[in-house]
Parts: structure tokens; C-alpha cells; sequence
């Protein structure tokens, strides 16, 4: 692990915030094609090591910088001379900034596998809208990056293509599902990443990769081209070192889209405005639910040390309670698989990827569903078909819905005496490949404290708190009010500003070396 | 009495449109049955009265106009198809001859 290290120009590069990367660029100190390259050339190094990407489109990348670097010259004519970056329309804050794409979201004429043999050649027709407003907003590709196979996993492990591993430690997963996005951020190899998160896919791994994680309210960004896991529980988020970075990518493609009739109306939320408000006031909830057993020691010291500090910059705490959070797994478990059994009864071997012979249909949907699925999303299918199928739906699927209920005013009761919920992203810090690969209930533990917001439809954010004594992240979540996006990243700022002394330029040793 | 018995995987899993091996049905059997326990604990609660939440969003029909717009082109549509015949996604026979 390495400490603050100066830095030299291509780290400078690789590790620029999105808005001192947009200055030079403008300035023309540097162009898009110099910023795409030096991410390529990082890609190449290490990510032999990390193996963050599936797909790297280095000529795509290319391109789209050429076309960044003459949208600036462009806009420089205009103006007869350098754009003064501070009066850049917003929607151009992006322009030439390198990103990495979760596997999971359809990228026209690009290949998207969802770390599923199922779709190991799958070439998507159309791009998800997310990808569609980031290519408008002039932003480089530079590939996609790897998952947990249909975005059901805590570790990476469940990837058809192999593990991604965690830049601060190899030998230790990067959490997931959105695990290459976090791992491929954390080590310079993209500006800022797009993941998934159906039960803490974005702020699992950003906590163990030692990043930032968005997950925003249910409907606050577009569903459409995102392969479909859990419908009612998926949003996509982004990924970034710093939290004002992620405020940025999400406004550039958060807000209505007509094809998605889940997104919600109005306008798209203003985050940046009172990002920088600091921490003064804001009434802090602590539920001791999220602290009780099974909350490993250093995860309690460094998220109770942030609280600390935030108390110190005149933020207050207030004790609310979780009465039903304990039942929130169980809930997850439930009506999640049964989701997914119906969205991946798509996966027959007729209209896209994998198929194999059979005789008649049936055989011919049963055996290209053995060999395209793995492991993990066969045991979501039965558990989801089971909860669904006739006798147990009551039982299991309709009561899991009336306490998600329950967990949901639990939720709205906390914020009516906090602003926002402070608690861990994780119990522990990173464990070790192949740890809980055998033990699924195990695998499941790793996200007890992330998977109620899904259920509750909130948005969260994973920041950044400090390190465990062997040099590994940790993260703190901050959870609001359905479309209190501004709230919970203006509180995640003012924990970033509070810990910098801990955790700021600190940079995994693969990444710099 | 088990969560969940060998049977009843089979049965789902015939639902479910997946073959799977004998290991895989002892395998699932156990660990099924450990979830669905877990899951049971819901039971201890009360829910009388209490409306499911199906979604989180509070909205309801979305509606767009009802009119003809283009879609994606035949040959687009058909790009990633196993196999193709006459413009057409093809697969094994599901009608018997008369």
C-alpha cells in the first residue's frame, strides 16, 4: 500500500478529477486522443493483474476522442480564443472524459455479455439510454468491464469470464456486482465508471475499492438497455474517486425517458448547487440495528470516526430505529430471484446468444439454460420459481412484498427526526477469493446493510471513511428520502472533506508503480 | 419436515426451463432449503392490513400515444439469432403434422 506519492504527469492523468482534466483539456493543455491513450496504456500494464475489463474498444475510444478534440477546437473558434471552463455549459463537462461501461448496460455494436456465457457474443442493436446520453455528452468509452454474472453476486467470483480482483489487495475480491467498474476506477485505468445496483452492486464494491457509489432513487435515472435483473430494485449508478465527480455523471444521465415508463417525471435533480454546504446542521440518523452483531471492529471505528468528525463540522446526531431491517435479507431473497426467474425466462436460445440442440423446444430451452447459466443465477431461477409457483406465492412472495412495506416505513419514520441515515456500506473490509464461494447464505451477509434502500426505493451513496490496519478501504453509506440525491452526496462531500487527511491520494500500489 | 425435498427442485426445476444434473439437485436441495428457512422468519410478523409494495415509485399507467413509430430494422432484430431461415427466428418443430 503506498501512501501520498507525487505525482508524475501520466498519473496526473490517470488520476485527475473529471473537472481538472475538462480545465486542461479546454485550455488545450492536453487533448482527448493524449487522455484516451494514457488510459489505454494503463489498461495495458495492469489490467493484466486486475481484470477489470471484458471488452476493451480501443479504436471506438479513439474515435470518440477525435471528435472530443474537435468539439473543443470547435467551440474555441466560436469564442476566438480558450473557453473559460468555470462558464462551461454543464452539459459539456464531459467532452473527452475517459469512462468504463458495466457489462450489464447495451452498447450499440459493441458486445455485452453480462459475465454470462448465455451472452458471451451478444452484440446489442441499441444503446441503453445512459450510454446514449454519455456518448452526446461527449464522453470516451474505453470499454466494458466486468460483473458478476447477471448481476447477482457480492464478489465478482460469479463472472463466466473469471474474478475481478481488488486493486488495494489481489489476493482480495473487489465486492459486486459492479466490481470492474469499481476496481478499473480505483486504479486509474477510467475517469469514473457506470454500475448496476440491485442490492448494493454500486456501493459494495465502491467501499472496497476505495471509491465513491451512487445508487439513486428508483426512477431517478433511466432503465432502458439495462439487462433486467430485478425491475422493481435495479438502478444505475455511478462510480467515481470523488464525490463530486459522481455528482456530475449524475446529472449528465440522470432524469425522464420516455423509454423507460418506470423513470420518473420531472425535472432532472441538481446535485452540484449545495454539494460543497459542508455538514453544518444536518441532523445525522444512527440506528443501532446497523451497528449491532456481526459489524467487524475496524468498519465500526472508521464509519463512527466520520460521524465524528462530521459532529465536529456542527452536524448533529439523533438515534432512530430499524425495527425491521433484520428481516430486510430474507425480503431481498424473496422477491428479488422471483424477479429475476421472470426476466431471465427471456434466455431460451431463440432470439439472441446461446443455444443448444435439443429434439423439441423444451429440450432445447432446458439444455441452453444449463449451459449458458452459471452456479449462482441457476439458484436464483429455482429460488425465484419456487417463491413464485403455485401453493408458496402468499407465502413467500406476497409477504415478503407486505414487509418490504414494513421496511419502508421504517425508513420514512427515520427521516421524519433525521435528514440523512449514516451506517456501514459492509460488515467487514474485503475478503479473500474463494472465502464464501461455497457458502451462499454467507455471500448474502455481505450485503445486509445496502439491500433495504433498494427495497425502499432510496438513494445512497458509498464514500470513503479511512482504511483498516493491513491498508484496506472502507466506506460509509449515507441514505436519504426518495430524490434526496443532493442531500446524500452534499453530506457524502462533507465526509470526504472531513477524512482527506486519512484517505486522500492514497492510491492502490498496482495503479502507480 | 425439509424446506425443501429433491422432488420439489426437480418439479421447479422443470418449471424453470433448466436441466440439471443429480449433483446439481442434492446441491440445491440443501441450499434451497438453508434460504427458505431463512425466509421463513418472515412468517413471525404481522401483515395484517399491510398493502404490498409491488414497486416504489407511487406511479401509476403510464401512457404514450398511440401511434406508429419506427422500430428496429428486420435484419438488426435478427443479428444475434442462433439461427435464422427466411427472415425468420427458427427453431424445432412445435406443431405435429396433421
Amino acid at each position: 500500500m503506498t501512501g501520498a506519492v507525487a505525482m508524475t504527469e501520466e498519473e496526473a492523468l490517470l488520476f485527475g478529477s473529471i473537472e481538472e482534466l475538462s480545465e486542461r483539456l479546454w485550455r488545450g493543455e492536453i487533448s482527448a486522443r493524449e487522455l484516451a491513450e494514457a488510459h489505454l496504456r494503463q489498461i495495458e500494464r495492469i489490467d493484466g493483474e486486475i481484470h477489470a475489463y471484458l471488452t476493451v474498444v480501443a479504436e471506438r475510444a479513439l474515435t470518440q476522442a477525435d471528435a472530443a478534440d474537435r468539439w473543443i477546437a470547435r467551440r474555441r473558434q466560436e469564442q476566438g480564443g480558450p473557453v473559460d471552463v468555470r462558464r462551461l455549459d454543464p452539459s459539456e463537462r464531459l467532452v473527452g472524459i475517459p469512462w468504463a461501461c458495466k457489462d450489464v448496460l447495451c452498447t450499440e455494436g459493441v458486445r455485452t455479455t453480462c459475465g454470462s456465457r448465455m451472452l458471451e457474443s451478444f452484440v446489442p442493436p441499441y444503446s441503453a439510454t445512459v450510454v446514449t446520453r454519455l456518448d452526446e455528452a461527449g464522453a470516451v468509452m474505453l470499454g466494458k468491464v466486468n460483473m458478476d454474472e447477471f448481476a447477482m453476486g457480492s464478489s465478482n467470483e460469479n463472472s463466466a469470464f473469471g474474478p475481478t480482483r481488488n486493486p488495494w489487495d489481489l489476493d482480495r475480491v473487489p465486492g459486486g456486482s459492479s466490481g470492474g467498474s469499481a476496481a478499473a476506477v480505483a486504479a486509474g485505468e477510467a475517469v469514473f465508471s457506470l454500475g448496476s445496483d440491485t442490492g448494493g452492486s454500486v456501493r459494495l464494491p465502491a467501499s472496497y475499492c476505495g471509491v465513491v457509489g451512487l445508487k439513486p432513487t428508483y426512477g431517478a435515472v433511466s432503465r432502458y438497455g439495462l439487462v433486467a435483473f430485478a425491475s422493481s430494485l435495479d438502478q444505475v449508478g455511478p462510480i467515481a474517486r470523488r464525490v463530486r465527480d459522481c455528482a456530475i455523471v449524475f446529472e449528465a444521465v440522470a432524469g425522464p425517458d420516455p423509454m423507460d415508463s418506470t423513470s420518473a417525471p420531472g425535472p432532472v435533480p441538481a446535485v452540484l448547487p449545495t454539494l460543497e454546504h459542508g455538514a453544518g446542521g444536518v441532523r445525522l440518523g444512527l440506528a443501532p440495528e446497523y451497528f449491532g452483531e456481526g459489524l467487524s471492529a475496524p468498519v465500526r471505528e472508521a464509519v463512527m470516526g466520520a460521524v465524528a468528525r462530521l459532529e465536529r463540522e456542527g452536524a448533529t446526531t439523533v438515534e432512530v430505529r430499524m425495527p425491521h431491517l433484520e428481516y430486510a435479507l430474507p425480503v431481498y431473497y424473496i422477491i428479488s430471484p422471483s424477479e429475476a426467474s421472470s426476466n431471465l425466462a427471456r434466455y431460451d436460445g431463440v432470439r439472441y446468444g446461446l443455444r443448444r440442440p435439443g429434439d423439441d423446444v423444451v429440450a432445447m430451452f432446458s439444455r441452453t439454460r444449463r449451459d449458458g447459466f452459471g452456479d449462482e443465477v441457476k439458484r436464483r431461477i429455482m429460488l425465484g420459481t419456487y417463491a413464485l409457483s403455485t401453493g408458496y406465492y402468499e407465502a413467500f412472495y406476497l409477504k415478503a412484498q407486505k414487509v418490504r412495506t414494513l421496511i419502508r416505513r421504517d425508513f420514512e419514520q427515520a427521516f421524519e427526526r433525521a435528514d440523512v441515515l449514516v451506517t456501514p456500506v459492509s460488515p467487514s473490509v474485503p475478503f479473500r477469493l474463494g472465502e464464501r464461494v461455497d457458502d451462499p447464505l454467507q455471500m448474502y451477509l455481505t450485503d445486509i446493510y445496502t439491500l433495504s434502500v433498494n427495497l425502499a426505493g432510496l438513494p445512497a451513496v458509498s464514500v470513503p471513511c479511512g482504511f483498516s490496519p493491513e491498508g484496506l478501504p472502507i466506506g460509509v453509506q449515507i441514505i436519504g428520502p426518495a430524490f434526496a440525491e443532493a442531500r446524500v452526496l452534499q453530506v457524502a462531500r462533507a465526509v470526504e472533506a472531513a477524512v482527506a487527511d486519512q484517505v486522500a491520494d492514497r492510491r492502490p500500489a498496482v495503479a502507480v508503480r | 419436515m425439509p424446506a425443501i425435498t429433491p422432488d420439489e427442485v426437480r418439479h421447479v426445476a422443470r418449471l424453470a426451463r433448466l436441466e440439471l444434473s443429480e449433483e446439481e439437485v442434492a446441491r440445491f436441495t440443501r441450499q434451497l432449503g438453508e434460504i427458505l428457512q431463512a425466509a421463513r422468519r418472515l412468517q413471525e410478523l404481522d401483515t395484517e392490513g399491510v398493502d404490498p409494495t409491488f414497486y416504489p415509485l407511487p406511479l401509476r399507467n403510464v401512457f404514450r400515444p398511440d401511434e406508429v413509430r419506427p422500430s428496429l430494422p428486420r435484419e438488426r432484430v435478427l443479428q444475434n439469432a442462433p439461427e435464422v431461415e427466411a427472415d425468420m427466428f427458427r427453431v424445432p418443430r412445435i406443431i405435429e403434422e396433421a
